[in-house]
């Protein structure tokens, strides 16, 4: 689907940070497959993201943005295709591996052990311990104690370190599932529907947030529902559809109006030809014989 | 990451509330709160009903051989069911691991060797738990009562149904460390108290114990977040295996005898001993401190209810009742004062 890119020449730009065409890719990934059961969920997708990057991952449910950033984490390993790490392939990645690579991700399911206090929330998975696997917990306690008065915003006085998780608002988890993946020297965050659950403030501060992930030059790839909102925050505009690689475009290259019609003709067509006139809906309703059949 | 530019995500909405000491006390430790208030309530009454029997000293050097058999098994357990899982084989890996002392000990004559031989046979028997559970993928509770079968007809063919003597053990060092009465002090009481330091610190100033509780609470967010949960799974049943085999030991060296069907009365004592320490069934939740409280309650009922006058059929239905009282007072606590 890559030659659909095809650029328009003075395609209107959007607000906000140009794309960054950064010549290191962090992230590449070559002609992935895979399949759950005999369900083809992701066909041929080629993607990557670069240093200081932010993606937009659209796509409506069941379009593979979940499977495929699975297989980013080394939860799921892809049937078939290449994954590339700062171009080198590395085979048979795995969930700690893939954090030593620098993939830290807040999850949809935010991922959290919900009868377990904050501090084992942020460290789980890597406690702070020696060579024994005792644990040192009064460190753990302290930094836990440090990241939730100065990076979640924690003032109430009823929340400690100890505090179990279902003491708090899906804000509060939210911001703890983000502040847990920025603690560990990330370089590539994903952000799996972030804003699911957010009051409209806590939205703002967290698209804000994405804004700081890439003034510290690291990369971010960011799924969303609402493209109102992958449209503020991305350089560029990834969008899939059954499994694959519908559109990937820079984001200045559109306005918002047009995203929302490439969208529209996406969904009903599973296709966006980009050297063609932005359909408006009629012409979509005209188009849908020629869908790909998932 | 730690540096001071990097924007807020979404601020705490938590309205201000005090913070004080008394508030951070009752929510840290509203679950213990509630197994010390019930061990506190119970042996009360024993000693109002049974004064003669629970004010002197006896009473607790019998306590102290008896409930070691299960309290020690009861810890190891508590982890397991702490991630999840629950082993019902255990009482079978008594058996079992008394077959490797024997053979070991009637072949060298050395007791030390038997009993590593023992412990051995029970981290094997455990291992093979493990594996089935994670390998091939089936629910703990059906491959331990499989096991349990298992395990229990294997030491019954390979002894023949026989028992074994003992006899010749007395007076073996070995033997003393694990059941002597150094200056009146039984020896199982005193690895019990290991075993219970070595579980707690396990549990909570371990990485195995932190991967322990996020299993159980969440096995996704577990997978999500690279925890070995196969790695951690099978060493919790190998523990408990050990601690099994540990346990027939001591009450075969007691007695002096190896009956094949050691330990086949303690899988209800020290599952309760687990549950009415609080430890959740669900998994996630649970704690050593309760688990030891529960097995000094279980063991101290039988003997209770006889001294306080009444006779031994009421021990089952009062058993009952206790259980259900003591995790009772502990669920209310727990919402009482954990939010």
């Amino acid at each position: 689907m890559t030659e659909q890119r095809a650029a328009i020449g003075d395609a209107p730009a959007g607000e906000g940070s140009g794309p960054r065409q950064s010549e290191t890719r962090q992230l590449e990934m070559k002609g992935v497959y895979k399949s759950f059961g005999g369900v083809r969920v992701l066909q041929d997708v080629d993607f990557h993201l670069g240093a200081g990057e932010v993606v937009g991952l659209l796509g409506d449910n069941g379009a593979g943005k979940s499977t495929l950033i699975k297989i980013i984490t080394g939860y799921h390993q892809p049937d078939e295709g290449q994954l590339l790490f700062n171009g080198v392939e590395v085979n048979d990645l795995t969930v700690p591996r893939a954090r030593e690579l620098g993939v830290e991700t807040v999850y949809q399911e935010r991922a959290l052990a919900e009868q377990q206090p904050l501090w084992r929330n942020i460290f789980v998975g890597r406690y702070i311990s020696n060579r024994l696997g005792i644990m040192d917990v009064g460190e753990m306690r302290r930094i836990t104690e440090q990241l939730m008065t100065e990076e979640m915003g924690f003032t109430s006085a009823v929340l400690t370190p100890d505090t179990t998780v279902t003491g708090l608002s899906g804000g509060e988890r939210q911001g703890l599932a983000i502040v847990r993946a920025l603690h560990f020297e990330a370089e590539m965050i994903i952000l799996d529907e972030p804003t699911m659950g957010l009051s409209l403030k806590e939205t703002e501060k967290l698209l804000k947030f994405v804004d700081g992930i890439r003034a510290k030059g690291k990369s971010a790839i960011f799924i969303d529902h609402n493209f109102f909102h992958v449209y503020s925050v991305a350089d560029r505009i990834v969008v899939l559809d059954r499994g694959k690689v519908a559109a990937d475009f820079p984001k200045s290259r559109y306005s918002l109006n047009e995203l929302m019609d490439i969208m529209r003709e996406i969904a009903s067509t599973g296709l966006f030809e980009a050297d063609r006139s932005l359909a408006t809906p009629g012409e979509v309703d005209a188009n849908v014989m020629h869908g790909v059949q998932s | 990451m730690t540096a001071a530019t990097t924007p807020q995500p979404p601020p705490s909405t938590k309205e201000q509330a005090p913070r004080t000491p008394l508030a951070v006390f009752t929510t840290k430790w509203a679950g213990q709160m509630g197994i010390t208030f019930a061990f506190i309530l119970l042996w009360v009454a024993f000693l109002v009903l049974a004064p003669d029997t629970f004010g002197g000293d006896r009473i607790y050097k019998s306590f102290g051989q008896t409930m070691p058999q299960f309290g020690i098994i009861a810890m190891m357990l508590t982890m397991v069911i702490v991630a999840g899982d629950i082993d019902l084989s255990f009482p079978s890996v008594m058996g079992l691991g008394m077959v490797g002392f024997v053979w070991v000990w009637d072949a060298t004559d050395i007791v030390l060797l038997g009993i590593l031989a023992a412990i051995g046979v029970g981290a094997a028997a455990g291992l093979f738990n493990g594996l089935v559970i994670t390998v091939v993928g089936l629910p703990s509770l059906v491959v331990t009562i499989g096991t349990q079968f298992l395990f229990r007809g294997l030491t019954l063919v390979l002894v023949g149904g026989s028992s074994f003597a003992l006899a010749t053990t007395r007076g073996d060092p070995a033997r003393e460390v694990l059941v002597g009465k150094p200056f009146d002090i039984p020896m199982e009481f005193v690895w019990f108290l290991g075993i219970t330091i070595l579980a707690w610190v396990l549990l909570n100033r371990h990485r195995l114990g932190g991967n322990t509780y996020v299993i159980g609470d969440n096995a996704q967010t577990a997978r999500l977040m690279g925890v070995p949960i196969r790695r951690t799974r099978i060493m919790l049943f190998v523990l408990t295996g050990m601690a099994a085999a540990l346990a027939g030991m001591m009450l075969s060296l007691q007695v002096v005898n190896f009956y094949p069907n050691v330990g086949s009365g303690l899988l209800l004592p020290a599952l309760a001993a687990v549950f009415v320490g609080g430890t959740s069934v669900f998994g996630g939740r649970g704690s050593v401190y309760g688990t030891f409280l529960g097995a000094l309650m279980i063991g101290a009922i039988p003997a209770g209810i006889v001294a306080s006058g009444l006779t031994d059929f009421w021990t089952q239905a009062i058993y009952g009742a206790i259980i259900l009282i003591a995790i009772s007072i502990h669920a209310v606590l727990q919402r009482r004062f954990q939010h």
